[in-house]
Parts: C-alpha cells; structure tokens; sequence
C-alpha cells in the first residue's frame, strides 16, 4: 500500500489532518480543504506533494475558468487560420487539442497530487461538471473519439474558500476537512518550524497580543497564521525587544508594526478607538 | 456497523447519504486508521461531514452515540466500545502499567469507582458506563497512557474534557452562522438567477461561428446577446423606530442586492405598509410616492421582498387611523394583501431572531398574510426565502 502521509519538517499537521489526507490516499477519493484564509489550505499540497515525492500539478481557478479547460480545450481559430494557409498540420484534428491540468494528471505514470486551488471561485455549476471525471478518472475527447483514463489515480486536492456552496452530489464524493484555527500550543510549534532561531520569549509576547488582537469582537478580517508569520518576521527584522511587546498590553493596545496584522483600515480605526476608551479609563 | 450512528446523524439533520456512509466503511476495511477511537472519530467525521456548519451537530451526535446512553438499545454498537477498550489495553499499556493497575485493585475495581463518581456529578454524565471509563483515562491522542486521566474525582469537568476532542465542541461557533457579511449574503442571492440572453446581439458566438463556417466554407461570423441575470427584484425596507438595532445588517443586505441584483428596485416604509412609501429618507414628508403608482409601475413579475421586524402595535396592521404617523384611511393589512395579491413570490425577511416571533402578534399576523413566507435574517433563512422566490 502506498505510504502514508504524516506532515513535514514545514509542515505541522494535526492529527485529524492526517487521517483525512491518508483516507483520500486510500480510497483514492479527492479532498475537499476548507478554513479560514491564511490556514495553510494551498500549502498542504505543496507539502503533501513533496512528503510522499509526487508530482504537484495545480490548477488555479479563477471566476471565469470552464470546467472543460481542465479537461482539453480545441483550438479552433488556429485551425482556421492554418487551413486558410494551407498547413499541413491541418489535416489531424490532434494538433489542436491543447491539454488540461486534469487530463495532464491523467497523463502521468507515476501517481500525481492534483491541486485545484480555489474551486469556489468559479461559477456555481463548476464542480458539478467535473463530477464524472472526478469520480471515474476519465472524460471522452469528442473531436478525436478517444476516452482519456487515468494510468494512475491522481490524488485530487481541492481547496475552498466558502464563497460559494458546492453541490450536495460533489460533496458526496469528497472527503472533507476544516482546517481550524491552530491554538497557541499549535501555533508555536508551527512558529518554531519557520523561524528556530527566534527567541522564545518573544515568540510568547508575541502569541499573547495576537490572539488579543483576534478576540477584539468587531474585527472584519482576523489575523490568521500566515499574517502572524510575516509579522514576527517584521518583528525580528526590526530586534524588537519583547518588552515592548508587553507595555502594549497594558496600555496602547495597538502593537508595533500592525499593519502586517490589520489589513482593513476600517480595522485600524476600531483599534484607535478601543485604544482611547482603554487610556481615558485609566486617567 | 455503526448502523445506529448513521441514523443518529441522519435524524440530528446532518446530511448523509448511503454513498458517505459506505466510503467511511470502505476506509476502515483498508486499515486507513488504527484502531482508536480518536482516529475513529476524526475519519467518521472526514468521510460523513462536508460543511463546517454540521461539524458542531456531528461532535454532539458522536459524544451521544458512543457515550450509550439509553437511546441507543442493546445494538451491536454498544458492544464495539468494549473490543475497543480490549484493545486500547493491550496496545497501549506495558507490563508495568498493568502492573499498577492492578494494585489500585484491578480495572474493574477503577471503573466501579469511575462510575459512582460520574453519578455524584450532575447532568451530562448521568448514563456513565465503561465508555465513559475510557474517556477518562485515555488521553491517547496527544501524551499516550495516562495513569493519572482516571483521577477525575480530583478536577472533574476540566479533565474529561481535556480528553475527548468531540466534546470539547470546538466548531460550536461554525454553526448555523449568525453572523453575516456582505459576502455571505451575495452568495446567498445568488440563489435567484434568472439567465437570458437579451438585447443587442453583441458578442461573438464562437462555437456558431465554427459550425456555420464549417458549413459555408467560408468565414461567417455569428453573434449573440451576453447572458444577463434577467431576474427583477422590488424591496421594501422598513426603517427607524424598533428597526434601529437592525440597521447595520440591513445595509450589509441592501449593498449586497444592489450588486447582485441589475435590476432592484427599493422603497422605505416605517412599521407596515401604507398609501406612501420614500425613497430618500432625508425628505420622507415632502417626496413620498403613492403606493398605487408603486403597484402600477412595476409588474407582477418583480420578485417583492419586505425587509422590516413586523413588531409594532396589532391596531398599526388592522386598523384605519392605526398608523402611528399619520391618519391611514385604509388599514396596513388591505396594501400587504394587495401586494402578495399582485406580486405572485413575495416574502418577508425578518432580522428579529426567529425564537421571539410567536409573541408578537402583529408580526403573526402579517406572517400569516404572506401566507407563511417568513423568514429570519440569517444566512439559513436568506437562502430558504432566495428558494422560495426562485420556485416560481
């Protein structure tokens, strides 16, 4: 049986994680990734891909993506064009079908992690048009007559951001798994895998105003992981001391350097406001 | 297997289907996970729930179910547990382990004492019974065995929750969402799409383009109409007075129809519907609009959407001259059912919580001019009301 995945040197998977990646390895059944952004959904197929040594392919999808660009598309126009030139290459309808991501998948004799980022950004009918082709591993080319199956089973990654509902039907096939927000044990193990030579007790000072900063009710955009991360790069970059860290917990309530962790100015203002009710209560 | 498990969920209204329950049963037969009811519990939940929503109805679900208490019978899954505590034992305990446990007067003896002090705590943890015996002392996901876990007399609550991670409801938050964003509500409208294509053919059709000049032999270029959402939407909003608290969500939903929807049309009114309406708050007294020219102007296939609490006094929907305002000649109930009359979808979405409706009555009486077509300003009810007006 194939190996199985258990996270990576960058990489801290939970428990639950794991075992839902290792099901969809097993069963052959594509993933369904959903969280908040910034947990790591897009990361995890890159890290998949490279704990088990699989090829990564990815297919991004954005709100105009067809579910047959994945599949091939037909070059029709330059068809035309050559015909009208007198090509040669015009005689074998093969030369103008161009592949997708998935018949790419498909294509490759070894077994293939398939990334398709961001489904829910495409039209609502999308994921219902990649149903069968999902689920059997192949798709008819109509132009050429010929059926494309998969050698190996690519092992199918699909990330979602919620904008979107995906149909009942395509869930059914899916495994599933939110990717919640790490707790701060979690989180600095997570913060140890990225920067290890970061000092322990600025790590901490720092953990504590992040997670105040997520629990000030009102906030249209929590800071997640990612956005810690580059802020305690910032933090180290600039030395700041963790001592300072801490006066802003007492007083100011607005760390240093937030703009890598605040990204709505709307935000910002909240923050300046609760910051003057917190001095004015202690005069 | 688990049969009982499956209904459980089926009947807590998580939706699962045979093809979810199979691939969960699939997965087990391939030694996906090691026998452990942690592992067990998190590819049930991998293989059964598919929205974070029902994450918090399953976590409650699977506490029931595999805690046996009296609803689940004598079913073969009641049976499970108890291999699976065989199990545990054997894996996970070394010799020496055993060894202790012996001396604190042998498994049984731990269990009889880990039940009676389950029944000295109140409520939740009434049905105690071995299973609950291995919550307690297996924290195995995270530090292995635990000789201590099975001291809960010591801190009670904290460390049986500390160890069964479906207790701990951590998605308690995800459910049903309350809270909406301008986003979440456009998703939501999106729900009512009426595609056509219409108006000047201005866009190259290119798959008529090849076919036709496939045919001809020569170019021939062929156009057609872009597709347009073609769906007409008219809404009332309610405003000031008890709509006050309701404001902000209010504007989240008006910014997001005026986005979603090319063609929406909205007027104000304060509590129920009268002779006039506004469209510019500022100069409510001076420009209002006859309702009549309102009902005249625009068809009876406009989708017609009522935003407003409905909670005023009975006499303000029933009456003449009930109107807090002005002097109405006609009562509120005759122009609301002179709307439903002419505007075959209409609903009333309400953003008072659903649980306070049934003591207002003027809100019931107006629930029941809509012919029931109420629903709660919530992402759930948003969507059964987009439903409702996309059915005909």
């Amino acid at each position: 049986m194939t190996e199985k995945f258990q996270g990576t040197d960058n990489y801290i998977a939970t428990e639950d994680l794991r075992i839902a990646v290792n099901a969809a390895l097993t069963l052959e059944r594509p993933l369904l990734i959903k969280g908040e952004p910034g947990t790591g959904k897009t990361v995890l197929a890159e890290e998949v891909s490279k704990a088990l040594d699989m090829e990564l392919i990815t297919w991004h999808i954005k709100s105009t993506t067809k579910a047959q660009q994945g599949l091939y598309e037909y070059d029709a126009i330059t068809r035309l064009r050559d015909s009208q030139l007198g090509d040669e290459r015009v005689k074998d309808v093969k030369n103008y079908i161009n592949k997708g991501k998935l018949w790419e998948a498909f294509d490759q004799d070894k077994r293939v992690v398939l990334l398709i980022d961001e489904i829910d950004k495409a039209d609502i009918e999308f994921p219902n048009d990649l149903l069968q082709e999902l689920d059997r591993m192949e798709f008819y080319v109509y132009e050429t007559g010929e059926t494309i199956k998969a050698a190996q089973r690519p092992l199918v990654i699909i990330t979602s951001n919620n904008e979107k509902e995906l149909p009942d039907a395509f869930l059914r096939r899916c495994f599933f798994h939110y990717i919640s927000f790490p707790d701060a044990a979690t989180m600095s193990q997570i913060i140890n895998v990225h920067y290890p030579d970061i000092k322990d007790r600025l790590v901490k000072s720092a953990l504590n105003s992040f997670y105040e900063v997520r629990d000030v009710p009102g906030l249209k955009k929590k800071p997640s992981t990612s956005e810690l991360l580059d802020w305690l790069k910032l933090l180290m970059n600039e030395d700041i001391d963790p001592e300072t860290l801490r006066e802003q917990d007492a007083g100011k309530m607005i760390p240093p350097l937030h703009g890598a962790l605040i990204k709505n100015e709307q935000d910002v203002h909240l923050f300046e406001r609760l910051a003057f009710l917190a001095r004015r209560e202690r005069n | 297997m688990f049969v009982n498990f499956f209904h459980e969920l089926k009947s807590a209204n998580v939706p699962v289907s045979l093809r979810e329950y199979l691939s969960l049963l699939e997965a087990l037969d391939h030694e996906v996970i090691d026998n452990n009811v942690e592992e067990f519990y998190y590819l049930s939940k991998t293989a059964l729930v598919k929205d974070e929503r029902n994450l918090d109805k399953f976590d409650q679900v699977f506490g029931h179910v595999f805690k046996g208490l009296e609803s689940l019978g004598d079913g073969d899954i009641a049976e499970i547990p108890e291999d699976w505590l065989q199990t545990l034992t054997e894996k996970f305990l070394t010799e020496e382990e055993k060894a202790e446990i012996e001396k604190l007067g042998g498994w049984d003896k731990i269990m009889e004492e880990l039940k009676k002090r389950l029944e000295e705590q109140e409520g939740r943890h009434e049905g105690g019974n071995k299973w609950i015996g291995t919550g307690g002392t297996s924290p195995f996901g995270s530090d292995g065995y635990n000789p201590e876990g099975v001291r809960i007399g010591q801190d009670k609550n904290k460390n049986f929750k500390a160890v069964k991670v479906w207790d701990k409801r951590e998605y308690k938050n995800l459910d049903d969402s309350v809270e909406l964003g301008t986003r979440n509500i456009k998703v939501a409208l999106r729900r009512l799409r009426q595609f056509a294509r219409d108006g000047e053919a201005d866009m190259l059709d290119l798959d008529d383009t090849i076919k036709s000049t496939a045919n001809a032999g020569y170019l021939d270029i062929k156009m057609i109409a872009e597709r347009r959402n073609k769906v007409k939407v008219l809404v009332f909003f309610d405003i000031g007075g008890s709509m006050d608290p309701h404001i902000r969500l209010c504007e989240e939903l008006f910014s997001a129809a005026r986005s979603e929807f090319k063609n929406m049309e909205y007027f104000y009114f304060h509590n129920c519907l009268y002779e006039g309406v506004w469209k510019d708050n500022m100069r409510r007294h001076t420009e209002k609009m006859d309702t009549w020219d309102v009902l005249h102007t625009y068809g009876s296939d406009y989708k017609v959407i009522f935003v407003g609490d409905a909670s005023m006094s009975p006499y303000e929907v029933t009456y003449e001259g009930g109107s807090v305002e002005h002097w109405n000649e006609e009562p509120g109930a005759l122009w609301l059912k002179r709307v439903t009359d002419i505007y075959e979808s209409a609903v009333w979405l309400n953003p008072l919580g659903e649980r306070y409706w049934e003591h207002t009555a003027s809100l019931q009486i107006i629930k029941q001019l809509f012919n029931d077509r109420m629903y709660p300003l919530t992402l759930e009810g948003l969507d059964g009301a987009m439903r409702e007006l996309s059915r005909s």
